[in-house]
């Protein structure tokens, strides 16, 4: 199969919900081992977008597959608040930095009980 | 009617031929006898708004001098009505309003019904007429004796004073027991409060206190009494009572006789009368209760509320009968008779007149309570009456001397107060008084007293176990009263005229409070102060530390009162004389009531009686009483004229005096109350400080350790997970997927 027959969306019609969904679900996966395996902040942060982006690919494919246009509504909202969110939360993490002169998560736990 | 049958223990073998079976007729009274106990309620209540608008006057006293004196009137009124001036045929039952009356089924005994009602027999005519006659008497007195403290304490003494007088006539004319029981508490709080009466005098506190306390031990005889006649009877009102009780059976129609109720109900009955009547070994109060002003001793502390002891087992007399083994009875006749020597040997070593005269009190009690025991409810009346009026005046006479000398009540420092100036009238009250309670012969307190000792010797050994060792204690009992009675009047009322001032008694200690410039009783709290300012600005001239000190002799309402009650102590004896057959006229009143017995009058004059009579030394003790009681009543004014009166030159020193190093320390003991005091607080006090210590201790380590235990569950359960809160995102997050992947484990094991 070459790129052209892909290109015309040979290959992307033969990919069916299952496939989407193991994609998704390995992103997720991928962003909550990186979310707690890692201790940086910027790359808990990546991760975190990362499982966003696998929630959202997951209602894409439903929407999709259900020929329904809601999924793609809630990606667009998903996309604005995470922008948002994105520079609300990086704005934190220069603070953070700022304070401790560190990115490692695991310095900040004056909340512990 | 067989005579042996009069002593039988049977209720009806008992009665007569011609008496009234007791609640067998039983008519309705006239609806307006209630105004003989809320006359005086309204004239409390009164008092009370003349406690509001502050009145500086003795209005109070008016008050209630009127409304006692209207309610005599109402009593009198009732009783001869009811066929006075000789006793009332039968009872009846005056219907005030329904308090108290709830059914929890039809059956018997399913429904308690307590009216306001009074029961007017001659029994409770008899109490009522001294009990009301009395209280306007000496209301009228503590008109006078309280005038210090008009302004301050004045309306609360006369509120305090009529309500008493109001619980009395409840507890004596209730128709049932629960009334009688209002009455009881009633009489018992007007008693506290007015022991209490200066409640700036820690002793007279303690002593409210104490009256108060010792009489809930009696009350609680009287409750379990009251319980157990409702639960035996199924009722608490002595009409149906007592035709149940002459009946001899019980509410449901079992025969009582040989049960145990027939035993314990009048057990019951029997300590709450020792309590209130100051009986072994609950008598302790009484003498202590003289820290109450001196009308209150007379009335309340030794004519009236003691007696209702006396009352409480005359009208509960058919349920003593029906015990055939007569426990109560023989338990009531010794503990009297005890009673009656152990306070006269304590009275004989006081100094306090006022003391010497409240053991006086617990002694006489203890006769009322042998005649009692010794089946002559007649004499035990008897003596109520004469007492009351005999002893009311003793009282008011030592009331006149401590309001005239400043509070002194110690014989050794008062001598010849009959001749001084203007005390002529207390004298000879004190001397009709005095051979009254010494039993001198044709006294009214000679024939009560007779009545109960020749009982004691008629009454056989095989009814009421040693009776006639009971009578030689009442006949040992006589000749030191005798001698106690004439040792007060002889140092104090006769004899060379000397006197030492009192400090009015326990107020001298609040002097310091007295500011400059500080006005005499602004309001009840300054009581006791404004009697010592009122002490100070007596026209007379009184001033107790002062050497221009001069008794401050008797006014008229005092006076009047006591010419009032010695003339009725004499006249006292002549009831005796009235209505013979029955033994006088409390007699025939005593006989036309549940309080009957047999045991006097109906086998009077049977010769076939004669023979089942006890005797007294051989001879028949009516008339042998007469002459032994008579010797040794003189023999003990004698001996006290010997050694209190001859010769004797000072108030301080008196030929007793020589007698006194003889005996050794035996006086001291006596005038230290044997003891008695000490023995209560190291038996009974001092175990339950102990006990209560151990309480203490329990309470500290087990119920306040639970209460600590479930406040320290959570905070250990939080100790215990507080380490998961470490504040590491990480943990959180792994918490978080942890859950997640439970849950989703969970969905997918379900489906």
């Amino acid at each position: 199969m070459d790129l052209a027959t892909l290109a015309q969306g040979g290959l992307l019609h033969q990919a069916t919900l299952t496939h989407y969904l193991f994609v998704s679900a390995a992103m997720f996966a991928i962003g909550m081992i990186g979310f707690l395996t890692r201790r940086n902040l910027i790359i808990m942060f990546l991760c975190t977008e990362l499982m966003f982006q696998a929630a959202g690919l997951a209602f894409i494919a439903f929407g999709r597959h259900h020929l329904n246009f809601s999924g793609d509504v809630f990606v667009i909202f998903v996309l604005t608040i995470a922008a948002a969110e994105a520079a609300l939360a990086l704005a934190l993490v220069v603070y953070l930095f700022r304070r401790k002169e560190t990115l490692d998560a695991s310095e900040w736990a004056e909340l512990r009980g | 009617m067989d005579a042996i049958a009069t002593i039988l223990p049977t209720f009806l073998a008992a009665e007569p031929a011609g008496a009234h079976a007791p609640g067998a007729q039983v008519g309705s009274g006239p609806p307006w006898a209630i105004l003989i106990p809320l006359l005086p309620l309204l004239a409390s209540a009164l008092c009370g708004v003349c406690a509001m608008l502050r009145v500086k006057s003795k209005a109070p006293a008016f008050i209630v001098v009127a409304m006692l004196g209207a309610s005599f009137l109402a009593t009198a009124a009732v009783w001869l009505q009811g066929g006075g001036p000789g006793p009332m045929a039968g009872a009846s039952v005056a219907h005030g309003w329904d308090w108290i009356q709830f059914a929890w089924g039809d059956g018997p005994g399913q429904a308690l019904i307590a009216n306001f009602s009074l029961y007017l027999d001659s029994l409770t005519l008899l109490w009522m007429l001294f009990v009301t006659g009395l209280a306007t008497l000496i209301a009228l007195y503590a008109s006078e004796y309280m005038s210090h403290d008009v302004g301050q304490g004045y309306n609360r003494f006369f509120a305090y004073f009529a309500l008493f007088v109001f619980a009395m006539s409840c507890l004596v004319m209730g128709d049932n027991l629960l009334m009688l029981f209002l009455g009881w508490e009633g009489v018992g709080l007007c008693s506290y409060l007015l022991i209490g009466y200066f409640y700036k005098k820690p002793s007279a506190v303690a002593a409210a206190k104490k009256a108060f306390i010792v009489n809930r031990i009696g009350d609680l005889g009287l409750v379990l009494g009251v319980f157990t006649t409702f639960v035996t009877f199924g009722t608490i009102e002595y009409a149906p009572l007592f035709e149940m009780v002459g009946a001899g059976v019980d509410g449901s129609g079992h025969a009582l006789h040989g049960s145990w109720q027939a035993t314990w109900i009048p057990i019951f009955f029997m300590i709450g009368a020792f309590g209130k009547s100051a009986q072994l070994p609950l008598y302790v109060w009484l003498p202590d209760a003289m820290e109450g002003p001196t009308p209150v001793s007379a009335l309340i502390h030794a004519a009236t509320m003691v007696t209702a002891g006396v009352y409480l087992i005359a009208r509960m007399y058919p349920i003593f009968l029906l015990d055939d083994a007569h426990t109560a009875l023989t338990i009531v006749a010794w503990t009297g008779a005890l009673t009656a020597l152990l306070a006269a040997t304590i009275g004989m070593a006081q100094f306090d007149i006022k003391r010497i005269m409240a053991y006086s009190t617990v002694s006489q009690l203890g006769y009322m309570f042998a005649g009692l025991g010794v089946l002559t409810t007649t004499g035990a009346a008897f003596h109520v009456f004469t007492h009351a009026f005999f002893k009311a005046t003793l009282f008011l006479c030592c009331g006149a001397v401590m309001h005239g000398f400043a509070g002194q009540l110690d014989l050794r420092k008062l001598s010849g107060v009959a001749f001084m100036k203007g005390w002529g009238v207390v004298g000879v009250a004190m001397l009709v008084g005095c051979l009254n309670l010494a039993g001198f012969p044709f006294t009214a307190g000679y024939f009560s007293k007779d009545m109960i000792l020749a009982e004691t010797f008629v009454t056989p050994g095989s009814v009421i176990g040693g009776a006639s060792m009971v009578g030689w204690i009442l006949l040992l009992t006589a000749g030191l009263t005798a001698y106690y009675t004439f040792r007060v009047f002889f140092r104090v009322f006769v004899g060379p005229q000397m006197y030492e001032p009192g400090e009015e008694h326990g107020h001298a200690p609040h002097r310091h409070d007295h500011g400059p410039g500080h006005p005499p009783g602004h309001g009840e709290h300054d009581l006791a102060d404004a009697r010592d300012q009122a002490q100070k600005d007596e026209p007379g001239g009184a001033h107790p530390h002062g050497h221009d000190f001069h008794p401050h002799a008797p006014g008229l309402a005092i006076n009047a009162v006591l010419a009032i009650l010695a003339v009725a102590s004499v006249l006292a004896a002549l009831t005796y004389f009235i209505h013979k057959p029955d033994h006088g006229w409390v007699g025939a009143m005593v006989h036309h009531s549940t309080a009957h017995f047999g045991g006097l009058d109906a086998h009077h004059g049977d010769e076939a009686a004669h023979a089942s009579h006890g005797s007294f030394l051989g001879l028949d003790p009516h008339k042998a009483m007469y002459y032994v009681s008579a010797v040794i009543g003189m023999v003990g004014i004698f001996v006290a004229w010997l050694l209190h009166y001859r010769g004797r030159t000072g108030a301080a020193v008196a030929p007793a005096d020589r007698l006194l190093g003889a005996l050794g320390p035996i006086p001291r003991w006596a005038q230290q109350k044997w003891f008695v005091d000490e023995l209560y607080d190291f038996v009974i006090v001092k175990p339950l400080w102990a006990l209560s210590n151990v309480f203490h201790v329990i309470d500290k380590l087990i119920v306040d350790g639970l209460v600590n235990l479930a406040g320290l569950t959570p905070r250990g359960l939080g100790a215990g997970l507080r380490p998961s809160q470490n504040g590491l995102l990480h943990s959180y997050a792994a918490g978080m997927a942890g859950g997640i992947v439970f849950i989703l484990l969970v969905v997918w094991a379900v489906s």
